[in-house]
């Protein structure tokens, strides 16, 4: 029962918060709450085997019966971190919010945690239809927290967000369908299971676009480029970034993007190896124009949200040409990529967020000289830029490493194009870095009837554990890599038959499973 | 005592230096700052003393200890160990960056003494020690990356360490971005070589190393020692990439001696000499080097010529230096190169001190213009870098004589090298001659033209003790590198540094046996070059003053572009920054917002038109909906009867 607990906890919670009479306590209940479910996510560790690439942890129920849909979920080496990642960074949230939201709390948490649930019933959710519906639930709080508790324009922001993305869902739901017709072809039974999906050979044809494994793959391609986002369907992010407020863009950066990269994993490489493999050199090539596409309009941005908000579009773009090498190499670092950008970008929106509150702007020029004046916030800020721009003894240097190792490794001709966003990604950031923080003070820095106060102990708090993740995932990448190495060397080595076998040890007591 | 506690104490000393001076960087105390990072680099320094007499201990082909710490990183094929080694080379380089670092250290805490930052200032420069450290003894190429990385970053922050002025924090920015051109390239060598050899270690690198020469330009190994060079050229400041160096001098003095001209700015010779064996195998890339090297040498050192900032000369002279040490290493002169980077730490980082106590005295001005007849005032500090002096322009016995001698004799005799390399270098030193020498007299020597304002006065013991330990050095360091040709004349000296270094490095294949008479007369060659270049500077600088001035009226567009530094960095910055930026302007505003978007509306457009045709049907009126049924009706009978 331990995953669906995970997955229907912070239900709970947003319907419990939803009813709870008191304002006060509020945010205290929902940070104990996002707390304790952080913790019961651990106990995942505990019973997860590093050593197998099965689905593990898994539960089924029948849901429909007809159409072979089921309850089911599991859990593998690929999902694992980014399960964690996610509850690990929910209380994070809460606490950063503490004084950022201040209105309608009620509804914030509930959205908060009711986005939880979606999350991770689509990191988890091993059954098409459940995944579809877990997809969908992540969009409705969101777009109310960007629509809600965002800026000035916050109505055009999330209603573009929401557009692009179910642009591309709707694609995707034609193609699940299709999906299970084909495995009731192939199979005589109606199933929506992606282990049964799996098992289905589709017919493809090189060189064609109309064939069934290329539409398909396109289909389900579109919905998950545009969540990554992938160079051109980015333009939706930027603007959402700089709209929600601060807990939406951290969610949004930390977890939600890599519901995109994730699915590709999950869903796109392995469900159709032959088009994947025939056109790996189109998400190659976007992948890579993302990196430098990114980086290039992340360097002329006025406002540092938006700046970050490209600045995830080139970091994006080395998860997608990590996945798609389709060596070890490319995918761990993919994976590995997706955690520190979750954990380095979100604590760069954090830390925007912080100043945000002081005044209020987020105006690049309008700063300067900040060193001098917020010491801790300089620090911890000069930390995780150096985590996002990838210097070695950081995580974000692991990840990117291995992807352009892999890359090389592959195809070359990407890794020389991609390398240069070793060199665009410290341009922008230290540039930005240099106006924001050296220099003589700015006008908001020097402005004597409000003196700028440094961090306070909750703010420290807020960032410590990311500030100690950085160092320690650039340092023992190992602690981390060792639980997603099989699951990885198991989808490199069948990546043109891929299966996936259920781990009948841990398989939860008292569910029924057909295999 | 046990070799990895040494190890872990070597390289962990600096570092919990950090950490305690980081955790209290707001303490203004310069002395316990100043004390705690000192001692921090002196154990770091006893422990190398320590594992290098070890290494002295073993037998010639053994030297060689290992210590690994834990698995680093481990994916598929692909492993890396937080695994350090000390050998002959390695040995060398803890010794100097601890050596000298401890000295530079000493000498700061007198030199930071009224900076608020001091603290911070140790911090980093702790930092900087430790990741210097873990650059020459990591024993894969991804290790001594994270120092590569590490030593670059440190210089950032110490380069703009007075960062609420603008143009310092640029300068650290500069360096940087700079170098990570240089670090793209070292990670494109890294993948080329792990491609091949399917390891990152550098003692499996150069082992597998192939024994015969790669004669193509786009071969493997050819491309993959081409990307290192190139991460070279960032760290070590050659051309095209030596442009952050000068503008490091925005940093504290004694950061230019310890990271600037001592030890970071060696890194790209020391990571050559490393993996010397696959070097030597790709003549091409040889070539390269060697071009790259002697252009730099000559091109830096008539920079130098023209400046007036003392530490700009030296700044120059820096990257004038290591171009004859890339000479030296491109035409395989392996132990010459490294043997000059040790001699050069001495004299450099005794000549940047000795400017940094000038500078002191000097209340900050660093226009040579200003100063003039300091000897009088500051007598070690003049003695001292008269030393360094007499060293760097190469007047036997001091310790440049020995290595520069055996650079140009090498660029010369070497298979690889040729008389035009020989030539270059000749010519470059007489160059260095008479810019030091330059450099002598308007700071030093003839008349006085401080400012009535200021009152130059010796420094203290802190910062002349230092002094006083480099320029013994400058002095005695080059007699472990006696070359054969003077050894064999005053009795049987032995080269001590080259049977120390022998068995590490790969001999150059087709040498042939020295001529010693020919040896004699390019010796004689260049200290004459360089007596008389510093001759004539001292006519000019100090006997008679006025006819620099007129030389330069004379060739005054050749001066002026020579004085602006042949306008490199204006041409970086019309070819390359400027257009970049443009270019980003244009694609955000012609395809983000002018095209991407425009489509993402012409498509809502078109759903809310169509929702608008579509609503129109939807009257209301049920005569109309009959109406629609009964053409339905229709439609569908005639597809029924029709078919």
């Amino acid at each position: 029962m331990l995953l669906s607990t995970v997955i229907l906890l912070p239900l709970v919670f947003a319907v419990f918060i939803a009813f709870w009479p008191q304002q006060r306590t509020l945010r205290h209940l929902a940070l104990g709450f996002s707390i304790i479910e952080f913790l019961i996510s651990l106990m995942i560790l505990n019973e997860f085997d590093p050593g197998s690439a099965r689905l593990q942890l898994v539960e089924k129920f029948t849901w429909i019966e007809r159409f072979g849909i089921q309850y089911f979920v599991g859990i593998d080496g690929i999902s694992l971190w980014l399960v964690i990642l996610t509850t690990f960074i929910t209380p994070i949230i809460i606490l950063a919010s503490w004084t950022s939201i201040d209105t309608k709390i009620k509804g914030f948490h509930s959205c908060l945690f009711l986005l939880q649930t979606a999350m991770l019933g689509s990191f988890l959710a091993m059954d098409a239809i459940l995944f579809y519906v877990f997809w969908e639930l992540s969009l409705i709080p969101m777009y109310f927290m960007v629509g809600i508790w965002g800026g000035a324009r916050r109505i055009y922001a999330t209603i573009k967000f929401f557009i692009f993305t179910m642009a591309g869902s709707v694609l995707m739901l034609v193609a699940i369908i299709y999906m299970m017709y084909l495995t009731q072809q192939a199979t005589g039974v109606m199933s929506a299971s992606l282990l049964e999906f799996y098992k289905v050979k589709i017919p493809f044809v090189a060189g064609t676009f109309m064939n069934q494994q290329t539409l398909l793959f396109f289909a389900f391609a579109l919905a998950f480029a545009i969540k990554v986002p992938i160079w051109p369907v980015h333009t939706w992010l930027p603007d959402a970034h700089v709209e929600a407020p601060t807990p939406g863009s951290v969610i949004l950066a930390g977890v939600m993007l890599k519901m995109g990269t994730y699915c590709f994993l999950r869903w796109v490489i392995p469900l159709f190896p032959d088009a994947t493999e025939y056109w790996s050199w189109l998400f190659l090539s976007l992948g890579v124009i993302g990196i430098i596409y990114g980086a290039l309009v992340a360097m002329i941005q006025p406002d540092i949200k938006k700046l970050v908000a490209y600045s995830s579009v080139s970091h994006m773009g080395y998860i997608i040409v990590g996945l798609f090498v389709l060596n070890q190499y490319g995918i761990t670092g993919g994976i590995y990529q997706m955690l520190n950008h979750g954990v380095s970008t979100g604590a760069l929106f954090l830390l925007i967020g912080m100043i945000y509150e002081r005044t209020h702007s987020r105006e690049i020029s309008k700063y300067g000289g900040l060193a001098s004046v917020l010491p801790i916030f300089t620090i911890f800020f000069f930390i995780i830029t150096l985590s996002s721009i990838a210097v070695p003894l950081t995580n974000g240097f692991i990840g990117e490493y291995l992807i352009l190792l892999g890359t090389f490794k592959a195809a070359p001709v990407y890794a020389y194009f991609a390398v240069t966003g070793v060199v665009l990604g410290a341009a922008y950031m230290l540039w930005m870095f240099k106006r924001v923080f050296f220099g003589e003070k700015g006008e908001l820095v020097k402005d004597e009837h409000h003196p700028l106060h440094d961090l306070n102990l909750r703010e420290i708090v807020v960032m410590a554990p990311l500030l100690i993740l950085v160092f320690w995932m650039g340092l023992l990448p190992n602690h981390f890599l060792n639980w997603t190495k099989s699951s990885v060397d198991h989808l490199v080595n069948n990546k043109n038959k891929y299966y996936l076998e259920i781990h009948e040890n841990k398989v939860a007591k008292g569910s029924e499973y057909a295999n | 005592m046990d070799h990895s506690i040494l190890m872990a104490v070597l390289l962990l000393s600096p570092f919990v230096g950090f950490l305690i001076n980081g955790v209290r960087y707001k303490q203004p105390t310069y002395k316990i700052s100043g004390g705690i990072a000192t001692a921090a680099v002196f154990i770091s320094f006893i422990c190398s003393v320590l594992l290098f007499s070890e290494l002295i201990g073993l037998p010639a082909d053994q030297r060689k200890i290992h210590v690994k710490f834990f698995e680093w990183l481990n994916v598929d094929k692909f492993k890396v160990d937080a695994a350090f080694y000390v050998d002959q080379i390695s040995g060398i380089m803890i010794l100097i960056i601890t050596g000298v670092g401890t000295l530079i250290h000493m000498f700061s805490t007198e030199y930071m003494h009224h900076d608020k930052g001091v603290t911070k200032y140790f911090a980093y420069l702790n930092l900087f020690v430790f990741n210097m450290l873990i650059l020459v003894l990591g024993d894969s190429l991804l290790t001594m990356f994270v120092g590569w990385e590490g030593v670059g970053l440190c210089s950032y922050l110490l380069i703009g360490f007075w960062f609420t002025d603008k143009d310092k924090a640029a300068a650290g920015m500069k360096a940087f971005i700079t170098n990570r051109v240089g670090d793209a390239a070292f990670l494109l060598g890294m993948f080329v070589l792990f491609s091949m050899f399917g390891t990152l270690n550098i003692q499996e690198i150069n082992a597998l190393a192939p024994t015969t020469a790669e004669t193509s330009w786009l071969g493997a190994l050819t491309m993959g020692t081409m990307f290192l060079f190139v991460g070279a050229t960032g760290k070590s400041a050659q051309i095209p990439l030596y442009v952050w160096l000068p503008d490091a001098m925005a940093g504290p003095t004694p950061v230019s001696a310890l990271i600037h001209a001592a030890t970071m700015v060696t890194a790209g010779i020391y990571m050559i000499v490393r993996l010397n064996p696959i070097f030597i195998v790709t003549p091409n890339t040889m070539l390269v080097i060697a071009i790259v090297g002697a252009l730099t040498a000559l091109m830096a050192a008539s920079i130098g010529i023209t400046q007036w900032d003392i530490k700009k000369v030296l700044a120059y002279s820096t990257v004038s230096q290591l171009g004859y040490m890339f000479l030296a290493v491109g035409v395989g002169a392996f132990g010459a190169g490294l043997f000059h980077l040790m001699t050069h730490a001495f004299f450099k980082a005794l000549m940047f001190l000795g400017s940094g106590s000038v500078i002191h005295a000097m209340h900050e001005e660093q226009d040579i213009r200003k100063m003039g007849g300091l000897k009088k005032y500051m007598p070690i500090t003049h003695w001292t870098f008269f030393l360094g002096w007499v060293a760097i322009i190469g007047i036997p016995p001091f310790a440049g004589f020995f290595s520069k001698d055996e650079i140009l004799w090498m660029s010369f005799h070497s298979p690889m090298g040729h008389p035009v390399l020989w030539a270059i270098g000749a010519l470059s030193a007489g160059m260095t001659a008479f810019y030091m020498t330059r450099l002598m007299c308007l700071t030093f020597w003839g008349k006085s033209r401080v400012p009535k304002t200021v009152h130059p006065h010796e420094s203290p013991a802190l910062m002349t003790i230092p002094l006083i330990v480099l320029a013994v050095l400058s002095v005695v360091g080059g007699w472990i590198g006696i070359p054969e040709v003077i050894g064999h004349t005053f009795g049987h000296i032995p080269n001590y540094l080259m049977e120390w270094l022998h068995p590490v490095l790969k001999p150059i294949p087709n040498l042939t046996e020295a001529e010693h008479s020919l040896e004699w007369g390019l010796m004689g060659a260049s200290v004459g070059i360089a007596s008389i270049s510093a001759f004539i500077a001292y006519h000019f600088y100090v006997k008679s003053p006025e006819i620099p001035g007129k030389i330069a009226n004379s060739i005054k567009p050749l001066y002026e572009l020579v004085f602006k530094k042949y306008l490199v960095d204006e041409l970086y910055f019309k070819t390359i920054i400027n257009p970049l930026i443009e270019l980003s302007r244009k694609v955000w505003f012609y395809i983000d917002v002018n095209f991407i978007d425009k489509i993402t509306y012409v498509i809502a457009d078109l759903i809310k038109g169509g929702g608008g045709v579509t609503r129109s049907l939807q009257t209301g009126n049920v005569q109309v909906y009959a109406m629609y049924i009964a053409i339905g009706l229709v439609i569908a009978l005639s597809i029924i009867i029709i078919k």
